[in-house]
């Protein structure tokens, strides 16, 4: 496109390019406040914990490969079995999901130049990466957490779990979450507020309203689990009391705050799942989703009706009857906006015509998954079954097909979608098949058999089990799979590692694509779209009138704001042209203030309260640095 | 083996029945969603429905359809069934429905048990008459366990300040083992237990042998082994009636000999794996609360000679 531009085209496109450029090296990776740099830098922070992750989730499986094993002993099995639900869930998923899928693909899907606070979203990528690396450090100094991922009082109190890996993992969580909000408020705005004039919410495709709904989720189901850490850190580092019956506390308050973040969590962790298959699957199957505004209204649903179920997952406690079947009931009816989208995506590849390349198979095998997890879940909502089989491997296998199957699937399908996209090259076809094909049965087998192991009477989180109740045979199974699994993820990896280096030039637009993202050079300019595109529907690439007026306005200086730093700013609803905003550009001033942030949270579970207190007096200090009027950049 | 599958209670019955009800229901959704892609497959090439073309409405209603109607139908009939019926069944028994009651509380790592008002303690091991309504009162002494015995009954968490209850019924005589299924810390999965349901009148007669005091020990080796025990740090953990061992950190050891296993489940209750278990508990459940107290083994040998005395 560039090289047939007509002149005053590539005048216009050569400006903008200095407009929007960035420092080149390290520095100008440390600085960036380009939504796609970011992105990119949440892809490979997430994958690296996906690596931890996968290696605790390893060790877990090897210890259990047997009855009587002793590859970990118990303290070490806690640890890493707490470390990998912390690992995938907050540090894995999210951050993948939101944080790198949400980050590069949002502002290029609604036509934006970048994320409504650029600044911000730096912030919070760093804020992400110290949090993490503070957790870690907690792993590798021997104070890894060992009471779960859920971290139930008051197993997780100070009296039961006497050493810091408790305070890593509630500060941990707390510091994390301070990236996770600062991200969601930021998709939220970006998604109201930066499309470009005349994409109306209408017009809006389906990834962003799943995005839309998960960063409002993240917004008030964060505050609970925050509540949660907060009453836990004043148990264990100032000897308050909220939890621990005989100062007449009450141990069941932690897992209600727990699970009203918790739920809606699982949704959060699923949706921009659902977002992804409803880009896949209109381009490979070359028509629009059917049933569009009822799966956009499923998606905000699911999200909303998230907030009403939590306490199935304490059906065991003891609760009241009434209690009990309230939240059946409510867990029953989130399974109408999950069927609907699950039909939704089926009716669509059934009147499609589906071409099955890597990305669509990812989608599909998700779908299995997605139905095989779904209907267990469904089971989990007959309160006597789910009373019967909570806390054993039936649920494990539960939450793995959700999780694994139907948020992941769904992330490594997107990630062969959009290589092209962001790499500017495709990668191999027939290696991204036969890594599906392995990565599914291998899901399978290891997940499969711990529905029949929850059935057979194991409960889970056990380090170990005896010979004699017929359990070896599926935990041997669950583990070859797990090591089949780990083999099929890598050849994911290696494919698209090759292909960086090695794949052929993709071109704009590889797949026929159906929203705008493919409408630009790939991988696309630091300024996103030379003139904001013109949108009259949720498949703007397939609106060619648009795009031919694109090039129009392009040659003719119409939407191309090439005087700044700029972006246009539309009305909530209908997205018309409110006002052109003057974006921010690079800052030192966001790794600074996570750096500060950090001093604080490793001042705090030092209990060196007067270093504490000096590390928020930098912060402020940095954060007024960071509001204080700059220098005119050039 | 110890599975929910295999039930042995009227509960357990109806809850194993209604999963295989909703396998049946569930395997026919699977199967139907799965033949819709298959179809998608091998209709790739052509637009549109089978049977019904190309219409934008068709396809809505198809989603309506088999998204929201069908769906509402079957959750509505498992609502009922399992939420309004069979949770009455399985809810916590009314104490007018039962004719006694065992109080079980949960410890790190084992399991406390006690008989209505009888002065009868046992560890992991919850005798019960068979055919017969047992109000089962779940506690805890530390963090929170749940009680389980997949082949009786549903499980129910034992939560530090609160009374849960459930029923065990056991349609016959038999052993059922149980094991703790909430995370409770290093030694999780060592705390299991068996149910030893009897006929009732033999389980009266065993509840009135363990209603007496310990035996006094009969030879020099048992005498030497109680002294032993008295003056070690066994006795302020342990109780055993009848003597000055008073302690309640961990079982109750009167009638130890009587029992099958040890330390939860862990080991077989013999003279030499009880040597091996006080010798060094914590070589066979790493970080239990029982410590090692390197005595050597002489006087170790005394004390498993009293205590296999305590039948």
């Amino acid at each position: 496109m560039e090289a047939a531009a007509p002149p005053a085209s590539r005048t216009r496109t050569e400006r903008l390019g200095r407009i929007w450029e960035e420092p080149p090296g390290v520095l100008g990776w440390v600085t960036t406040v380009d939504h796609k740099r970011i992105g990119i830098l949440y892809f490979f922070t997430a994958i690296a914990f996906f690596f931890a992750g996968g290696v605790e989730a390893m060790l877990i499986r090897t210890q259990l490969i047997g009855p009587n094993q002793a590859t970990l002993d118990p303290a070490t099995f806690n640890e890493v079995m707490t470390m990998h639900g912390v690992t995938m869930i907050f540090f894995f998923v999210i951050p993948l999901s939101l944080g790198a899928f949400g980050n590069y693909l949002l502002p290029l899907m609604i036509g934006a130049r970048d994320m409504a606070f650029p600044r911000l979203n730096a912030f919070s990528y760093w804020v992400y990466l110290c949090a993490g690396a503070f957790i870690y450090v907690g792993l590798f100094s021997g104070n890894a957490p060992s009471a779960g991922w859920f971290d139930y009082v008051p197993l997780a109190s100070k009296t039961f779990s006497p050493g810091p890996g408790i305070d890593f993992y509630a500060l941990g969580l707390l510091f994390v979450g301070i990236s996770t909000t600062a991200g969601a408020i930021n998709v939220i705005v970006t998604i109201f507020k930066l499309r470009a004039p005349g994409m109306s919410l209408n017009r809006m495709p389906l990834f962003c309203f799943a995005f839309l709904a998960v960063s409002f989720a993240l917004v008030f189901a964060l505050p609970a689990l925050n509540t949660a850490l907060i009453l836990l850190e004043l148990e264990r580092l100032l000897g308050m009391h909220f939890f621990a019956p005989a100062f007449g506390g009450y141990p069941i308050l932690w897992q209600n705050l727990f699970w009203i973040f918790g739920h809606p969590e699982v949704y959060i962790i699923i949706l921009p799942a659902f977002g992804i298959a409803t880009s896949i699957i209109p381009t490979f199957t070359r028509r629009r989703m059917v049933a569009f505004p009822l799966v956009a209204l499923a998606e905000i649903l699911v999200a909303f009706l998230g907030f009403g179920v939590w306490a199935h997952h304490m059906f065991a406690v003891g609760l009241a009857t009434a209690t009990t079947v309230y939240f059946a009931a409510a867990s029953l009816v989130i399974v109408i906006p999950s069927g609907i989208q699950l039909f939704s995506w089926v009716t669509t590849i059934i009147t499609g015509t589906p071409r099955f390349k890597t990305p669509l198979l990812w989608i599909v095998g998700f779908i299995v998954l997605f139905i095989i997890g779904g209907l267990s879940g469904v089971m989990f909502a007959a309160i006597p079954f789910d009373q019967q089989t909570t806390d054993t491997y039936f649920v494990v296998a539960h939450f793995h097909y959700v999780i694994f199957g139907a948020a992941v699937f769904p992330l490594l399908g997107g990630m062969f979608y959009w290589f092209p996209k962001v790499s500017g090259r495709m990668y191999n076809e027939r290696w991204g098949q036969a890594s599906f094909w392995l990565t599914f049965v291998a899901t399978n087998i290891t997940f499969f058999p711990m529905h029949l192991l929850g059935l057979a009477g194991m409960p889970r989180r056990d380090y170990t089990y005896p010979a004699h109740l017929g359990w070896s045979g599926y935990n041997l199974i669950e583990t070859l799979g797990a090591y089949l699994l780990g083999l099929g993820l890598l050849s994911v990896a290696a494919n698209l590692i090759v292909s960086l280096f090695r794949g052929e030039p993709a071109g704009e637009d590889p797949w026929g694509g159906d929203t705008l993202e493919w409408s630009t050079s790939s991988p696309p300019p630091e300024y996103n779209y030379a003139v904001i595109p013109t949108v009259s529907s949720p498949y703007a690439m397939w609106d060619r009138e648009d795009r031919e007026a694109d090039e129009a306005n392009l040659e003719a200086g119409r939407r191309t704001l090439e005087a700044g730093h700029e972006t246009p700013a539309g009305t909530v609803v209908d997205g018309e042209w409110d006002e052109v905003l003057e974006m921010p550009s690079k800052s030192a001033w966001p790794p600074l203030t996570a750096l500060a942030i950090s001093a604080i949270f490793a001042m705090v579970i030092l209990q060196l309260w007067l270093s504490a207190a000096i590390a928020t007096a930098v912060l402020l200090l940095v954060l007024a640095a960071w509001h204080g009027r700059e220098p005119e950049e050039a | 083996m110890v599975s929910p599958l295999d039930p042995h209670s009227p509960d357990a019955h109806h809850i194993a029945t209604l999963w295989w009800w909703m396998l049946v229901v569930a395997g026919i959704v699977f199967g139907g969603a799965v033949a819709m892609l298959v179809i998608g497959w091998l209709r790739r090439d052509r637009p549109g429905l089978p049977f019904l073309g190309e219409s934008e409405r068709a396809n809505t209603t198809l989603v309506v359809a088999f998204g929201m109607a069908i769906p509402i139908v079957i959750l509505v009939a498992l609502f009922i069934v399992s939420d309004l019926v069979l949770m009455q069944e399985t809810d916590a028994p009314r104490a007018s429905e039962t004719t006694m009651t065992v109080t079980v509380v949960g410890h790190q790592w084992w399991w406390e048990v006690r008989y209505g008002n009888s002065r009868a303690a046992t560890a992991n091991e919850i005798h019960i008459p068979a055919r017969t309504h047992v109000r089962l009162v779940a506690r805890s002494a530390d963090v929170i366990h749940s009680f389980w015995v997949p082949e009786l009954n549903r499980k129910i968490d034992m939560i530090p300040g609160q009374s849960n209850s459930i029923e065990l019924y056991a349609e016959e005589a038999g052993v059922y083992r149980g094991q703790c299924a909430e995370f409770c810390g290093l030694q999780h999965a060592h705390m299991a237990f068996r149910v030893y349901a009897e006929p009732p009148a033999g389980f009266r007669e065993w509840l009135a042998h363990q209603e007496q005091p310990g035996t006094e020990p009969a030879g020099a080796e048992a005498r030497r082994g109680q002294r032993l025990f008295m003056e070690n740090a066994c006795a302020s953990c342990h109780t055993i009636a009848g003597t000055e061992a008073r302690g309640t950190v961990g079982p109750d050891l009167t009638h130890l000999a009587s029992r099958n296993m040890l330390a939860a489940e862990s080991i077989e209750n013999t003279p030499q794996e009880l040597f091996r278990w006080i010798q060094n508990p914590q070589s066979i459940k790493p970080g239990d609360k029982m410590p090692g107290l390197g005595l050597g083994p002489a006087r170790f040998h005394a004390i498993v000679a009293y205590l296999t005395e305590l039948r």
